[in-house]
């Protein structure tokens, strides 16, 4: 297990490096000039040489990369153009808002996900597998956008049930002191029910726009993993020597149909923070994706950047640790 | 023994090159979600293709003064939006962007995926590994941002657009194609024409690739939704075609987020647009998987 797991590990640092390679090169083909846009209106030819001095951007492009590289390394990820403040200090007060997001989102396909996949194989070829299959479908044809701005119309701006945009009634902002910036943890810190309640409110919806995707694949493969393992000899056994069927399916179905669902659920977290970009720019969330979006816009490409070095990061982690994961619950793959 | 083999192989062998499509074709008729696929996707080629006959108004120009125009009023059958243009007009030429782009890019993706993954997969060994390290790199990055960067750093445009989206599907296919041929490598038939002599570049073109075609097709028809969704999401977060007066479904979306109370058709219609389209393809994707998987022969 540790020499696969080691052997996993090394395999993950060459496509670091040639992440590193690929968003360098991409950011010094970007039109426009670092010093430049850094300087804006104030830009003199002296004054742009000087800054270009300042930033290294004077040398070898070899010589630069090999900085980038050991700055990268000491976690350092230099400064935002546009408000001069270090990247990994906002990155660090934005991502607890992405997380609380995708958490959410991954609570709403899982939990409702698992069900409609069992109710779905339970009732092959009925109705009730119909009607699982047309959400599973509807998950994943209709895009975030067009399921954000439909909930914001139905359940925000017509029915007034849940608030629209943003994570936190900007008039409760000020009594909750930021401690963890997980805003659901410190409300609670500040002792105000009240405020996470209202936090909790404003997650509901982009939870459920960001997890539609999600929420259609974990039903998907729930559904054909169980009735996959349903057709097994032992599931047949168990039938035949008479065990109730919620035993049956307890002992014998679900511990064996786990082991896909498990592995879909870790694979999804890279869509969850692709799909964050699009979700908290409909919401006027505050987390990473909406940051990298004004990036763009901004032409603040050293964000861009940073954020894409990070996210890609997170995703071969989380995916590494799927692998291990995958791994221990099945031995045919450790020693293959 | 030999000789049955070879007295038996020739028909067989025969039948099943035209039968297989055939077969396939007839189950896929059979099919019925594939067949609602078929109708929508129908839908979308219509509008796409006889657009400027199916409507006469403008979809870039609006008379202002029809402002918000709820559907089915003056001759409007969708309204109008914010700057009175008819929202009809603007949905049948958006179906021809979407068109061009979805499809333009899903053939781009496939040249230079499948262009990857057919390198990687005939050649092995070192050539493998680091195209597909390459690939781990492509897939690693969040596709929405890569598709902004690239349309950041190319500039607005349909071309870079199209090239976006298919940085973005481009390494799928290559793991697909890849996958396929390396599976279909030990297969009887392989080895058999390998033991003739036949060369790497034959054994690619005559063997490997054509029973690889049919995954390429499957990905390629889902591509197709994502790649659709995907140039609507560019235009969505404001990277769309570069005349912000384009009937773009994405585009129209954004243009309407403010008026949520006056117009709420004006997002109805491009979503309702968005979705069904997309659905069609999916369903068209899944209904294909089945038919031309001989596994799945009844």
């Amino acid at each position: 297990m540790a020499k696969y797991i080691v052997r996993r590990l090394l395999a993950t640092i060459p496509v670091l490096f040639g992440l590193s390679i690929v968003l360098f090169v991409f950011v010094h083909l970007l039109p426009g000039d670092p010093a430049t846009a850094l300087l804006g209106q104030h830009a003199t030819p002296e004054l742009v040489a000087k800054i270009r001095e300042q930033l290294g951007l004077d040398k070898p492009l070899w010589e630069q990369y090999l900085q980038y590289l050991g700055q990268l390394l000491h976690g350092d990820f230099g400064k935002s153009i546009l408000d001069n403040r270090p990247i990994l200090e906002e990155f660090f007060t934005r991502f607890p808002g992405t997380i609380e997001l995708t958490i959410g989102a991954l609570i709403f396909a899982v939990g409702l996900g698992i069900p409609l996949g069992r109710f779905g194989a339970r009732h092959v070829q009925g109705w009730g597998d119909g009607l699982v299959t047309v959400i599973s479908l509807l998950g994943i044809s209709i895009p975030i956008f067009v399921l954000g701005l439909t909930l914001q119309f139905f359940l925000a701006v017509t029915l007034h049930w849940l608030p629209a945009t943003s994570s936190l009634d900007p008039r409760l902002l000020n009594s909750v002191p930021p401690v963890t910036n997980f805003l659901l943890v410190d409300t609670l810190l500040a002792g105000r029910p009240d405020a996470f309640v209202d936090a909790l409110r404003h997650l509901i919806l982009p939870s459920i726009a960001l997890g539609s995707i999600p929420l259609a694949i974990i039903t998907r493969i729930t559904r054909a993993s169980v009735l996959d393992v349903s057709n097994e000899d032992y599931v047949r056994t168990a039938r035949a020597k008479g065990l109730k069927e919620r035993r049956v399916d307890s002992r014998h179905v679900m511990r064996n149909a786990w082991l896909p669902v498990v592995t879909v659920i870790g694979l999804q977290v890279g869509g969850l923070l692709a799909g964050a970009v699009i979700t908290e720019t409909i919401f006027a969330w505050d987390g990473v994706g909406r940051w990298a979006v004004q990036a763009i816009q901004g032409h603040d490409y050293i964000v861009v950047q940073s954020v894409i070095t990070i996210f890609a990061f997170i995703f071969l982690i989380v995916n590494l640790i799927v692998d291990i994961g995958y791994a221990f619950l099945n031995p045919r793959i450790r020693y293959g | 023994m030999a000789t049955i083999a070879v007295g038996r192989q020739r028909p067989v062998a025969e039948r099943a090159s035209r039968g297989i499509w055939r077969d396939a074709a007839r189950r896929l008729m059979r099919n019925g979600p594939a067949l609602v696929g078929m109708f929508f996707i129908a839908v979308f080629l219509f509008m796409a293709i006889l657009a400027p006959l199916l409507t006469t108004f403008d979809p870039v120009r609006g008379v202002l003064a029809n402002q918000f125009e709820a559907p089915l009023t003056n001759g409007h059958w969708f309204g109008t939006d914010l700057e009175g243009r008819d929202e009809f007009a603007r949905i049948v030429f958006g179906a021809r962007l979407s068109l061009v782009v979805g499809v333009g890019s899903v053939i781009m993706g496939l040249f230079l995926g499948g262009t990857i993954g057919a390198a990687a997969g005939a050649l092995g060994g070192r050539v493998d590994s680091v195209l597909m390290r390459i690939v781990d790199v492509l897939l690693a990055i969040p596709g929405i941002l890569l598709a902004i960067g690239i349309v950041a750093w190319l500039g607005r445009g349909l071309p870079q657009i199209m090239l976006a989206v298919a940085a973005t599907n481009a390494p799928v296919f290559a793991r697909i194609l890849r996958g396929s041929l390396l599976a279909n490598r030990e297969v009887d038939y392989v080895i058999a024409a390998r033991s003739t002599g036949a060369s790497r570049w034959r054994l690619l073109v005559r063997h490997l690739l054509p029973n690889s075609v049919t995954a390429v097709i499957v990905a390629a028809t889902l591509a197709l939704a994502t790649a659709i969704i995907d140039v609507a999401g560019l235009g969505f977060l404001g990277f769309g075609p570069p005349d912000p007066r384009t009937a773009e479904w994405g585009t129209m979306l954004t243009d309407t987020t403010q008026y949520f109370r006056e117009a709420p058709f004006l997002i109805f219609f491009p979503g309702l647009a968005i979705v069904i389209t997309a659905i069609g393809f999916n369903l068209l994707g899944d209904g294909l998987r089945e038919s031309l998987d001989p596994r799945l022969k009844r």
